[in-house]
């Protein structure tokens, strides 16, 4: 038997163009990096122009390497690369940036003891004086606060859900794309373009009319918070309602299910997870509102956890007023010191929400498997 | 446990448009029907027409009777969750609750209607209603994983274990074999012939050598044109329509001349 392999060539294959080496992106990088630190020396160094100088060369470098061993396709291809992976980096310097600012600010003022478990009551400018003269360590906490924002954005999504996810039910399985499901489409579309600030003043004004002038309590700012969720809501969950395949619908009413029992037991546990999703971020949306709060619920410094009556602080308005009017004028930097600290448990608040919508969404998530 | 269907003079609308026209068939009970037909002569419009299913489409509606053992169907009144309870559907794709498991998606019927069933007799209904469908000896051992983890024709077989845990009177069934492979179709059809011995069944298929060997009867439905409603040409024992047609254009389509 006589095997007629074609003999390996040796050469390159008749099927390619010319090639990069692997190692042709890094070469560049260090060239860029080298001639970018040269020029910056020219006119005074500093690292973010360096970055950007060195990312041009880099891009220039590689592009033009590219079209001359590769040919233009390969060149353009490079080039659409060095554009994305770019953009991405631009896109994440201020995430990077406001990350690392609130970490290097905020952890001194999260560590520092008793700041998650006290109030502001009784903290003067006497402490803070001397906290910066003598050293002492810097009174007051965040624990005040840290309870508004979560019995505000509890009662706020007590309330919005409900009427969120009730109005996307009715616009996807009864609206039917009739008069009324039209005017409420346009509705919540204008509200979600409702400034937070209106949201707040419209709440106060509301209570003012049915309570009494001058109600300033948490639940006022709930509602505040409430105008401005509700819309995120619907939304949310009236794409999930309407991905639901109208299958399986059809498969619950075939076995004489009535309409709302489908709804309830096939078409929400079906869509719950993009519902429970939609819901968390909504809630990260509103939980570092400060205006509407403000002229809601006011600031209070000590430790109030009842809602409906009396002011209430929350985390961002105490990062506003501890900014704005530090405890010690003469010496804000305790003040400052807190402010950061609240807001770094405002991110960290946000992070556990997103995380946590993640989780829920792969919890509720329809299982697949054998 | 099966009732006859008698339509009577049957038009459907789809807002003005009328879809199908002055249909009036007899459906024999404990029998297999088959609606055979071009796409978009109004098979599948008509067969939603017997359980009412047509009404989930905006602006579809009727003119005529439904007669369910004498009932009207559209009878002042009616309601049409129960006419759903006694007239079971199985759909082209195969349609498993995806949140379910295999196990409760044939209680579906029961557990969403909010009937209370014990323990005992639910494991009862679940192992009839899936050897009913020939599907308990492939999954008698993962009753609890989901029944979206079947492949296709299981899933074909678990909507109709699903269909038959209710008791229906009749079965109808729109294409069930359409998007599955042969072998996954012969197990459907296997089935539909031991399904007669309890239930109406009728069934939509694309398929003539299929109606051909699952139905007893046969009805042949056909349009004109676009935009033309469908009509029923002919209807009688499979085996006159696949031999001797009184219709031209029933032994032209049987004979494979057009559609």
């Amino acid at each position: 038997m006589t095997s007629t392999l074609t003999p390996v060539r040796s050469k390159r294959s008749a099927l390619t163009k010319g090639q990069l080496p692997k190692y042709a992106p890094y070469v560049v990088l260090a060239a860029a990096l080298i001639l970018g630190a040269a020029v910056l020396a020219l006119v005074g160094f500093n690292a973010f122009g360096w970055g950007v100088v060195s990312a041009i060369l880099f891009a220039i470098g590689l592009v033009s390497w590219s079209a001359a061993v590769e040919g233009s396709r390969k060149a353009k291809d490079k080039l659409a690369t060095c554009l994305v992976v770019g953009s991405f980096l631009v896109a994440l310097l201020p995430l990077v940036s406001v990350i690392w600012t609130v970490l290097v600010n905020g952890i001194p003022g999260l560590l520092t003891p008793g700041f998650l478990s006290s109030s502001m009551n009784g903290v003067t400018g006497v402490y803070d004086r001397r906290a910066v003269e003598e050293g002492a360590p810097v009174l007051g906490g965040i624990y005040h606060a840290l309870l508004g924002t979560v019995e505000i954005t509890l009662l706020a999504t007590v309330i919005s859900v409900p009427v969120g996810l009730l109005t996307a039910i009715y616009l996807v399985e009864y609206g039917r794309d009739g008069r009324l499901a039209r005017a409420i489409t346009f509705f919540v579309d204008v509200m979600t373009g409702i400034p937070s600030i209106v949201a707040g003043l419209f709440a106060a004004a509301f209570f003012f009319a049915v309570v009494g002038p001058g109600t300033k309590t948490g639940a006022v700012a709930a509602v505040a918070l409430s105008v401005l969720m509700i819309p995120v809501v619907v939304r949310s969950s009236e794409e999930m309602l309407k991905i639901v395949p109208n299958e399986l619908r059809e498969a619950a009413y075939a076995l004489g299910v009535r309409k709302w029992r489908t709804i309830v037991k096939v078409v929400i546990p079906t869509a719950i997870s993009g519902i429970a999703s939609g819901v968390t971020l909504a809630i990260a949306r509103v939980i570092g509102e400060t205006a509407p709060i403000l002229v809601t619920a006011g600031f209070a410094t000590s430790i109030n956890s009842n809602v409906f009556s009396g002011w209430m602080a929350s985390l961002p308005t105490f990062i506003y007023t501890q900014i704005l009017n530090p405890t010690s004028p003469a010496n804000p930097d305790p003040s400052s010191q807190r402010a950061w600290g609240a807001a770094l448990v405002l991110i960290i608040l946000v992070m556990i929400l997103n995380l946590g919508a993640r989780l829920i969404a792969r919890v509720f998530a329809p299982k697949t498997g054998r | 446990m099966s009732k006859r269907i008698d339509v009577k003079d049957l038009n459907v609308y789809y807002g003005d448009f009328l879809a199908v026209e002055d249909v009036t068939i007899n459906i024999e009970a404990k029998s297999v029907t088959a609606f055979i037909g071009p796409s978009g002569c109004g098979k599948s419009t008509f067969l939603r027409t017997l359980n009412r299913m047509h009404e989930v489409l905006p602006g579809a509606r009727v003119e005529g009777e439904v007669l369910l053992d004498g009932d009207n169907l559209y009878g002042p009144g009616v309601d049409p969750v129960t006419v759903r309870s006694q007239i079971g559907m199985v759909f082209q794709r195969p349609n498993p609750f995806p949140t379910m498991s295999i196990r409760d998606n044939v209680l579906a019927g029961v557990k969403l209607n909010n009937k209370k069933i014990s323990k005992g007799e639910a494991d009862v209904l679940v192992e009839r209603s899936l050897k009913g469908a020939n599907l308990w000896n492939e999954v008698k051992d993962r009753l609890d994983k989901p029944g979206s983890g079947l492949s296709g024709g299981q899933q074909q077989r678990l909507c109709i274990a699903r269909a038959i845990a209710v008791e229906p009177q009749v079965i109808l069934m729109d294409e069930p074999c359409s998007a599955l492979d042969p072998i996954s179709t012969l197990a459907i059809e296997d089935l539909i012939n031991e399904l007669k011995d309890q239930y109406t069944v009728v069934i939509v298929t694309h398929n003539m050598q299929q109606a051909a060997r699952v139905s007893d009867r046969t009805a042949f439905f056909n349009i004109a044109g676009t935009g033309k409603p469908g009509k029923l040409i002919e209807v009688g024992n499979t085996h006159t329509i696949f031999s001797n047609p009184t219709q031209k254009a029933t032994e032209d389509y049987v004979s494979g001349r057009f559609g």
